[in-house]
């Protein structure tokens, strides 16, 4: 899978005076990071086939909590801050976080979505007979705009910015523009995950 | 400025894309809402055909723009097909796995081979439209930002 981490170029030679500086080597797709991504896949499909409460709810749980504590923390804490940032210091975390993110996100959202679908199925939320079967569907709307935005804007503006940074004369124009749509972009999913929670906790309380 | 004349050239693929995309959601939604009991399927068989179209125009379109660097394009595409064709099966499993059948499930699998194609598009679109041959012949090494 030498493909896999579609890396571009190689890491440049430490900077000397006047030369543009040395980019730090690191990968878009970190590979060794796949290997986790297989083993919680794997879980997944055990855990759909097999069909009992607590490995559904388990995933569900894990995969909701993380994607809506990421995507808070990166969408309002993390994205201002990393505007601040000194120029050196935003390329060092976006090259040392960014990678992290390709995979964790699609990750954590395909297992929510995954294992919730089977947890409603199970204890019969999806059923349009069930008196939460509102709240459910409102969980689709929103989960179906988060998506929508992550899909369209923030995972091509993160895949985009990291190529961007591999390239040996990285343009600090593109890689704004492209990390002005990510910030946006999570501070918006960030504020809609406000929304899951309430409906979520509406559910789980009854 | 090159690249503000390379913007002008190009169709608006990510806006398209997300309309798209907003349609498969929204059939998704309609599909889920009624499921696992009977699904009229007019209106979600409507929102698949509106969303494949618009796909289809977004790739005629992109086919159109001289100059585009198609390379880059499929490099970044074939990688990211795969992975969300990983994802998309995996939500499929999880209604095979619930007895889905019939046109239901047809519907449901076209809706997700659209996602797992038009998010690649958009993916890879985002990287090529900033790595046209001519930008990169053009690119100023002088404006590199500080590493420290």
């Amino acid at each position: 899978m030498t493909g896999a981490s579609i890396t571009v170029g190689p890491a440049q030679a430490p900077e000397q005076a006047g030369a543009p500086p040395a980019r730090i080597g690191f990968e878009v797709v970190p590979r060794k990071g796949l290997i986790g991504v297989a083993v919680v896949f794997v879980a997944l499909i055990v855990a759909i086939a097999v069909n009992k409460l607590w490995p559904l709810m388990f995933l569900h749980v894990v995969g909701g909590a993380a994607w809506t504590i990421i995507d808070l923390f990166v969408g309002l804490v993390l994205g201002p801050i990393l505007g601040r940032l000194s120029i050196p210091a935003r390329i060092e975390l976006t090259t040392r976080l960014m990678p992290k993110m390709v995979l964790i996100m699609p990750t954590v959202v395909t297992v929510a979505l995954a294992a919730g679908w089977q947890l409603g199925n199970k204890l019969g939320f999806v059923l349009t007979s069930s008196p939460d079967h509102g709240w459910v569907v409102a969980s689709y709307v929103v989960v179906g705009v988060m998506a929508i935005i992550a899909l369209g804007l923030l995972e091509p503006a993160n895949i985009a910015v990291l190529i961007e940074l591999k390239k040996p004369h990285p343009r600090p124009e593109v890689i704004e523009r492209l990390m002005k749509r990510f910030i946006y972009s999570a501070g918006i999913t960030g504020l809609m995950q406000i929304a899951t929670l309430v409906i979520m906790t509406r559910l789980a309380s009854g | 400025m090159s690249s503000a004349s390379t913007e002008r050239r190009l169709p608006p693929v990510t806006e398209v894309g997300m309309a798209s995309l907003a349609l498969i959601v929204a059939g998704g939604i309609y599909l889920s809402a009624h499921l696992p009991e009977h699904v009229p399927l007019a209106p979600a068989v409507v929102l698949l055909a509106l969303s494949a179209a618009l796909l289809t125009g977004n790739l005629l379109a992109l086919s159109r723009v001289a100059g585009f660097n198609w390379n880059r394009f499929f490099q970044i595409a074939r990688w990211a097909v795969l992975a969300y064709a990983v994802t998309a099966g995996l939500i499929l499993y999880a209604f095979l796995y619930d007895g889905l059948s019939g046109g239901t499930l047809v519907v449901l699998t076209l809706s997700l081979v659209v996602y797992a194609v038009h998010v690649p598009v958009l993916i890879a679109f985002t990287v090529a439209r900033f790595d046209m041959p001519h930008q990169d012949a053009s690119v100023a090494p002088a404006t590199a930002p500080d590493a420290r």
